[in-house]
């Protein structure tokens, strides 16, 4: 059983893998760089593991001690795994012992293929569930502490290949928008993330975004919910 | 300079908000009692929303005035979306998007 779910979710994880394998010895180098020795890009991505908030962490720990301001810093750079919860709810029910580490383990792209993914019927979706999750973190976890221990010995010739990681993402989101008769909720989490993104910049746009997102599908509930019991 | 206490606490405060954020929505919402009607809903329809938001972000560094005007990314975004219209395989779309944007940056821009 779990060896088939195992072969199901690998291949699922091989953009992740050239991503992250990527963006990981970036990361590490990147700490190498700022003076701290792979213990330090080691310890941040098997507990934190968050991309984004990690990038952060290296110049919190460059500046002075500031703990409430950190912690409420984290609180907002990683605010989007709200909705990864929400949409995951119904997906991770009845995946037992494995559950808390699927919560744990959740991150933009293992949520993208979770929650996208179309678990073969014969295949266990806990388990297939679980394999995503755990490779997707093992991919981070080693890419970072190589570039870490690797340093400056390291040289790119590399430039572009972070796009991997948005072609993946414009992957689902057309597959998603094939899905659907009529992709409301992709125009809404489009408009609102560019319009935010001219107003309030790169650094500071995704908590505007989520907050206009869900005013939108708030305010949109009715007409969604007929239109769906329609098609159904 | 941060003491290693100081930035063991500024470590593990991280990774607390970080849990905090990926298990809220279980700990409310993952009981036995039914998810309310609303949560629902949300849970069905910000997939979607999500997605979008998260291609935008990928972008949110792209001058579209300025420099190259975004051209390798659009003409990346829009060889990944053909693809994948096309031959409705995710590795090839995802793998063609990223050679044609590293080809373009690399030999083109």
């Amino acid at each position: 059983m779990k060896r088939k779910a195992f072969r199901a979710a690998f291949p699922h994880t091989i953009p992740i893998l050239t991503g992250f394998c990527f963006l990981g010895l970036t990361y590490g180098v990147y700490m190498r760089a700022a003076g701290f020795s792979f213990w330090y890009p080691l310890l941040i991505s098997l507990i934190v593991f968050g991309g984004s908030l990690q990038f952060v962490i290296v110049s919190m720990l460059l500046s002075p001690y500031a703990p409430v301001q950190t912690f409420f810093m984290a609180l907002m750079v990683q605010a989007r795994h709200l909705f990864y919860g929400i949409a995951m709810l119904d997906k991770y029910k009845g995946t037992g012992l494995k559950k808390p580490y699927l919560i744990f383990a959740m991150c933009d792209e293992t949520f993208s293929v979770n929650c996208a993914a179309e678990v073969p019927p014969d295949v266990d979706r806990g388990w297939f569930y679980f394999f995503v999750s755990l490779l997707d973190r093992f991919y981070w976890v080693a890419a970072s502490t190589l570039g870490g221990l690797l340093g400056s010995i390291l040289h790119f010739n590399t430039e572009g290949l972070d796009f991997v990681m948005t072609a993946m993402f414009v992957v689902i989101l057309t597959e998603q928008w094939l899905k659907e008769k009529t992709p409301v909720s992709e125009w809404i989490g489009l408009a609102a993330g560019v319009l935010c993104l001219l107003i309030f910049g790169a650094d500071s746009f995704l908590i505007p975004t989520m907050v206009c997102i869900l005013a939108a599908l708030t305010l949109l509930r009715r007409p969604l919910e007929k239109k769906e019991e329609t098609t159904l | 300079m941060m003491t290693l206490p100081q930035q063991l606490v500024t470590i593990a405060l991280c990774a607390l908000a970080t849990l905090a954020t990926r298990f809220l929505p279980f700990l409310i919402f993952g009981g036995k009692k039914p998810t309310p009607r609303y949560i629902q809903y949300l849970g069905k329809v910000l997939p979607g929303a999500i997605f979008a938001m998260l291609v935008v972000y990928c972008l949110r560094n792209v001058t579209p005035l300025t420099g190259n005007h975004a051209l390798p990314e659009l003409i990346a975004i829009a060889v990944t979306v053909g693809l994948h219209l096309w031959k409705r395989q995710t590795l090839l779309s995802i793998a063609g998007g990223t050679v044609v944007y590293m080809l373009l940056v690399q030999l083109v821009f």
